[in-house]
């Protein structure tokens, strides 16, 4: 595990600005989701962090030393891409090769087991590779790097439900053998939720929220009753998502629930339900 | 093992809860082990942290203890404990909603308590004849 200190960094690309001002702290061994939508500037941060791009300004640390041009920082970390840069006719076992080359904890037996259990074929050529099977290609790679800190960008991208069943359950087992800093950046935000310990949310370029999921999931709930009482109860509160169906209603409050709406709620006959991971944040970014 | 990601219980109540059942139900036996937090995260597809909360709770109301570099065990005396704090909630938390349901159907209490003499006796006969 790594800590890793992102700290005013902006990225424009032309008049685009990809990221404004964001700082953000990574910490320890713990799962993180980071989840934007298209666009929120998310594979931005992660090229910047692992040096594939710049930043304009800002900085990032990683355990207290620049992760700028740093190969002992860099060292620490691996990060599955979206985008495949290796050589088309290589083999999918030359590759695991060459990394453990390149990341001397690189775990070459368990990169085997896992092509096995995923039915990859060592054999295989990189460039003809179907879409599901490049993301299972570089998420083994990932998982068997070892690395202080793993980055999964798009981890499930084409995968079928057992592989991606899977894979959350190799993620899990591996991050149990050896703790670490996990961060997944999907848009499978139901799939992944139960697996996430803290959530760093992006939205046009900036940090909505970098919290405990638990914290977050906190700060919203939902309600459910007759439209009337519904209504009633909403007034003056902050409310994030309706849905009617008729004379039913329901709604997503974003404000915690005191003694005194529960009182209320009770009185009115209203149900009363956690939010969940998705809804919040599709409710938040919309 | 279920957990259900959308009910409105944590789910780190559930896997207690979970835990709880199977102990009851004579599938976890006192003093002996019960699974490990990584063979439940990896079952459940949850984070460990969130398993970890679940024994805690379990571990607060006396029900698992661990051994040091061994594991999870439960506790000599865990299954009277369940029952004795399950039996302080039945009334809040299966009377209160099966008179709730009742007065929406219009079902008396007098009806209630005669379904449940007749069914009681039929059941408690038949577990009977089925223990002996």
């Amino acid at each position: 595990m790594s800590d890793i200190e992102i700290r005013h960094v902006s990225k424009a690309y032309g008049k685009t600005k990809a990221l404004k001002d964001v700082s953000v702290a990574i910490t320890g061994a713990k799962v993180y989701g980071l989840l934007g939508r298209n666009g929120a500037g998310k594979t931005t941060l992660l090229n910047i962090l692992t040096n594939r791009i710049f930043a304009d300004s800002g900085e990032i640390r990683v355990d207290g030393e620049s992760a700028m041009e740093n190969d002992r920082a860099q060292a620490k970390i691996f990060y599955m891409t979206e985008q495949t840069l290796y050589p088309k006719n290589m083999r999918v076992r030359n590759v695991f090769q060459l990394t453990r080359g390149f990341y001397p904890s690189f775990d070459l037996t368990y990169a085997h087991a896992l092509a096995e259990r995923f039915q990859l074929r060592p054999e295989s050529r990189i460039g003809a590779l179907s879409t599901g099977y490049l993301s299972i290609f570089k998420l083994i790679l990932t998982l068997a790097s070892n690395a202080p800190v793993m980055i999964f960008d798009e981890p499930v991208l084409g995968l079928d439900a057992n592989h991606r069943d899977l894979f959350y359950r190799e993620l899990l087992a591996r991050y149990q053998a050896a703790p670490n800093t996990v961060i997944l950046s999907t848009h499978l935000i139901e799939e992944a939720a139960a697996l996430l310990e803290e959530v760093i949310i992006l939205k046009e370029g900036q940090v909505l929220f970098a919290r405990p999921v638990d914290e977050l999931l906190q700060l919203a709930y939902v309600v459910s009753g007759s439209q009337e009482n519904i209504d009633r109860y909403a007034k003056g509160k902050r409310v994030i998502r309706e849905e009617a169906l008729g004379r039913y209603k329901s709604i997503t409050i974003y404000q915690p629930c005191s003694s005194a709406d529960q009182e209320m709620l009770a009185r009115l006959g209203l149900d009363q339900a956690p939010a969940r991971l998705q809804e919040l944040f599709i409710n938040l970014t919309n | 093992m279920r957990i259900n990601i959308d009910s409105q219980i944590p789910i780190f109540i559930q896997l207690a809860e979970i835990v709880e059942d199977n102990i009851l139900n004579g599938i976890y036996d006192e003093e002996t082990q019960i699974p490990s937090t990584t063979e439940v995260a990896v079952a459940l597809k949850v984070n460990p942290a969130t398993i970890n909360r679940g024994v805690n709770l379990l571990v607060e109301r006396g029900i698992v203890y661990k051994k040091r570099g061994v594991g999870m065990f439960v506790c000599n005396g865990a299954r009277e404990k369940i029952r004795a704090r399950r039996r302080k909630a039945f009334l809040s938390d299966f009377l209160q909603p099966l008179l709730e349901e009742a007065r929406n159907l219009g079902i008396s209490k007098s009806e209630v308590i005669a379904m449940l003499n007749g069914y009681n006796s039929e059941e408690t006969n038949q577990r009977r004849s089925a223990d002996e």
